[in-house]
């Protein structure tokens, strides 16, 4: 076996093709899973292999699909998250340019799982040409009987559509998700009821990262146990961690979950360039809360950086290094969250506008003396106010950069 | 001025809609393949989709404006998009951005008098590894220096 095979992202030569993935052994768990399994111990296989949501919220994938309703006349649908708009995360993009298959069969296990025969993958408009190759595989896996009609000639079909999307961070939360795909603004549903009740079409639906489905196979294939050893024993598996900023070697990183931060940034991605030091780093995509120099140590899973006040979300690593002021870090963030807050809600709507505006005053060399805690109390305002965690996502790395950078921030203000 | 799209982009958005359980659900797709035709989605075509997918013409605005890669108004024939959130700033996006301006001579979202090039700033392209980037007519490229963007300018304008 090589090493190849147990991999997100495989290194060999055109990793996407099927038939390199068929060389990896592709598509032989999906085939145990319909051939010789029933629906409800493929997905007792994937609870036992603690398998935690990879799109950010790191919810268990088997208790949630757990949660659609057994049976039933009507249609019900899984809807795969690509829309992969967090700010530092680019490894959907990765698992959709080097390992398609994988997602695929990662799909018709989990709908199989289910019993869903119809599947949306929503991408991200920007990766237009990304979904090309996708939509290439999928008809690939359909030739080949993988997917569509009878699949491995049993009862069982999965269709699979391509959605894309045109721009708009927040149809990553999975019910704007469902709302853009039904053809309307991103605009997040009340819950509950919560989609795997009542989702896509009102039908039963469940939603999934990409990297957390693109994991099935490997469960299937080689149990649960198998995959536990290749990560935490209540949280298996590995994760493929993002490191983009002030390091020498930028990139993506598949290591078992439950790496240290301190190591992945140092070791791996080579540390931050000569005469630059490490003032914040942001573990988890934009909405994590920064951590700094001193704080590096924690490992890198959902409970661990839970702990540490932050959170692990999307795994993308933003190192920041020395030279740059954290009023540009915090303006770039509050820009960004007022942009893409869909307007729905008072409090997220206003309150990221307004931290913006504060924000922009300071840079202006018109801070007041009580604009940070006047930013600090906009956070407040949002936190756990709005429909979705938007609110939340907007309001803590505020804070976070606010509070822990608050001596730097006020000379800022001073000026 | 009424609109239709022509004979190819019929059957193509046919084909769009026919997987989907409810016409209207095809609405983003529909509308991208009137955009790659039209450089944008003026209001008679608006009027056009609305009554191909059964729904109000209001459904059709609501969408437009909700989301970034659609455009009401035409466009320069080729769109750089240069990121500008936070890995690409640490990367130094502002300073490729403030090159771009000069090159072409427009601001964030303008469009050069030729009507050759428009220019956007956007948010993460998720290409972080890759800062400071940019994606010219859904092409991505990164890491981008002056000299590099410079040079595909000048390939830009060799291809005219
Ligand atoms: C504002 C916001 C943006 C989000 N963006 C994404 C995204 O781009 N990709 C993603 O997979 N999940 C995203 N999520 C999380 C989804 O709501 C959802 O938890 C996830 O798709 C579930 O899949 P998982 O359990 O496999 O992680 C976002 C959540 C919020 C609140
Ligand atoms: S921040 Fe520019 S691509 Fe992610």
């Amino acid at each position: 076996m090589s090493e190849d095979a147990v991999r997100l992202i495989p290194a060999d030569e055109g990793s996407w093709r099927l038939e390199a993935y068929l060389r990896r052994g592709g598509y032989e768990a999906a085939r145990k899973a319909v051939m010789s399994m029933a629906p409800a111990d493929v997905i007792t296989e994937v609870r036992k292999a603690g398998l935690r949501g990879r799109g950010g919220a790191g919810f268990p994938a088997g208790l949630k699909w757990s949660f659609v309703p057994q049976g039933g006349a009507g249609p019900k649908y899984l809807c795969v998250n690509a829309d992969e708009g967090e700010p530092g995360t680019f490894k959907d993009r990765a698992i959709l340019v080097r390992n398609p298959h994988q997602l695929i069969e990662g799909m018709t296990i989990a709908a199989f799982g289910v019993g869903i025969r119809k599947a949306f993958i929503y991408v991200r408009g920007e990766y237009g040409r990304i979904a090309g190759r996708l939509r290439e595989a999928i008809a690939e896996a359909e030739d080949e009987g993988f997917l569509g009609g009878g699949i491995f000639g049993s009862g069982f079909d999965l269709e699979v559509i391509v959605h894309l999307g045109a721009g708009a961070y927040i149809c990553g939360e999975e019910t704007a998700l469902l709302e853009s795909i039904e053809g309307r603004r991103g605009q997040p549903r009340l819950k509950p009821p919560f989609p795997a009740v009542v989702g896509l079409f009102r039908a039963p639906t469940a939603i999934n990262n990409v990297e957390t489905l693109a994991n099935v196979p490997l469960i299937i294939g080689r149990g649960a146990d198998w995959f536990l050893g290749r990560g935490l024993p209540k949280d298996g598996g590995t994760r493929l961690f993002g490191v983009s900023g002030a390091v020498r070697r930028p990139g993506l990183y598949e290591l078992p979950m439950g790496t240290q931060l301190r190591t992945i940034i140092e070791i791996h991605a080579g540390g931050p360039p000569e005469g630059v030091a490490i003032k914040a780093v942001i573990p988890g995509g934009l909405s994590a809360p920064a951590l700094r120099p001193d704080e590096l140590d924690v490992t890198m899973d959902f409970d661990a950086l839970a702990r540490a006040g932050s959170m692990l979300g999307s795994a993308g690593i933003i190192v920041i290094g020395d030279k740059i002021p954290i009023l540009d870090v915090l303006k770039v963030m509050a820009r960004f969250y007022a942009h893409e807050s869909c307007g729905q809600c008072t409090p997220c709507r206003i309150g990221t506008s307004w931290i913006h505006k504060t924000v922009m005053r300071i840079g202006e060399g018109q801070g007041r003396a009580s604009d940070l805690d006047h930013i600090l109390r906009l956070a407040d305002g949002m936190k756990g106010r709005t429909l979705c965690p938007m609110g939340d996502a907007a309001a803590l790395p505020v804070q976070a950069l606010v509070t822990k950078f608050r001596d730097e921030l006020e000379k800022a203000v001073a000026r | 001025m009424s609109y239709a799209p022509s004979a190819a982009a019929v059957k193509k958005i046919d084909g769009i809609i026919a997987p989907y359980p409810e016409k209207s659900a095809a609405l983003l797709p529909v509308l991208r393949v009137v955009q790659d035709e039209l450089g944008c989605v003026p209001p008679e075509a608006e009027t056009w989709v609305a009554a191909k997918l059964g729904i109000q013409p209001i459904r059709i605005r609501e969408v437009l404006s909700f989301y970034t890669m659609f455009r009401r108004r035409p466009a320069g024939k080729t769109i750089i998009q240069v990121c500008r959130n936070l890995s690409c700033t640490l990367a130094g996006a502002e300073d490729i951005i403030g090159f771009l301006k000069e090159r072409l001579h427009v601001g964030p979202d303008g469009t050069t008098p030729d009507g050759r090039i428009t220019l956007v700033t956007v948010e993460c392209l998720g290409h972080c590894d890759h800062s400071p980037c940019l994606q010219i007519d859904g092409i991505d490229h990164g890491p981008v220096t002056r000299d590099g963007v410079a040079a595909l300018l000048e390939e830009l304008r060799a291809h005219e």
